[in-house]
């Protein structure tokens, strides 16, 4: 947040403590902006494939971009707190003749577990693939949910 | 390279755009396999959460161009435990050195990956001129 300077007519060779004070407070802004960019970018696992994980009142929402995957090639299990994603990603072979000029798409296999931070109902979970997207599902577990309380 | 390999895991190419940007938020190179045969050259490209009437195909003067928009997946109420990749659209330029017949061009989205298929013109057969003595 950067705040307007109250005195700003142009006094010569005249500095203002509040000059000092801006100065300083933009210096402030600028390092935690650029702290907060920094650990953002650092977390990440470094596993296949990159996931995003949301939640709201009831479920949590894990979603992975898994362009070219077909439903049988994706293997998904649930239990407690966990959730394992794994499978194989083919890239059928194009025929004999065919001169490449570019090769930036891989196949390969991957797996990869989640820990989410509650307890979630695994018979309840649900996934989707859409578009290459994969979005997850999980409700959470009814001891997980926060209780209203009503007041006697 | 074997299929059995373990994937490795890749972060999306963020656009380095020459012209500022009109619309907020990140633009991503989608990664291409290009190859030809003697007849046609194909492109394919991942453009996960694409959907078909959102991505634009374009071929002016040599210059291919793909563009896709992504809505958020994210619902309204949702809010972020952990965040690995941002989505946001694509945008990647080829330049084509083949004359491209362009009544024949095909695409497929499907699984959100782009199937382009841009078949070349027709070259005349070769002609043998004769020259005459004379």
């Amino acid at each position: 947040m950067r705040i307007r300077r109250m005195f700003n007519t142009p006094v010569w060779g005249w500095k203002t403590p509040f000059d000092e004070l801006d100065r300083m407070r933009g210096q402030l802004d600028k390092f935690s902006e650029e702290l907060e960019k920094g650990l953002l970018q650092r977390r990440w696992s470094g596993v296949f494939p990159l996931i995003n994980v949301t939640e709201d009142k009831d479920n949590y929402q894990v979603r992975a971009e898994l362009p070219g995957l077909k439903t049988d090639d994706l293997d998904i299990s649930a239990t407690g707190k966990t959730l394992t994603v794994s499978g194989e990603r083919k890239i059928p072979s194009e025929s004999k003749e065919v001169n490449y000029h570019r090769r930036e798409r891989e196949a390969g296999k991957f797996s990869r577990i989640v820990t989410l931070p509650n307890q979630i109902d695994p018979a309840k979970v649900e996934a989707s693939l859409t578009d290459g997207v994969l979005t997850v599902v999980l409700p959470k577990a009814e001891s997980a949910k926060p209780r209203q309380i009503t007041i006697s | 390279m074997t299929e059995s390999k373990d994937i490795q895991v890749k972060e999306k190419q963020e656009v380095n755009a020459s012209a500022e940007q009109t619309k907020p938020g990140p633009t991503f190179v989608p990664v291409a396999d290009i190859f030809e045969t003697e007849l046609e050259i194909t492109l394919l490209a991942d453009m996960p959460g694409v959907k078909p009437e959102d991505l634009d195909i374009d071929l002016r003067e040599n210059t291919l161009t793909l563009a896709g928009e992504v809505e958020p997946p994210e619902g309204a109420e949702e809010t972020d435990i952990f965040r690995e990749y941002q989505t946001g659209r694509y945008f990647r330029q080829f330049t084509l050195s083949e004359v491209i017949d362009q009544s024949k061009i095909d695409a497929k989205l499907n699984d959100g990956v782009l199937r382009l298929t841009l078949p070349k013109v027709e070259k005349a057969a070769p002609r043998k001129i004769m020259v005459k003595a004379g």
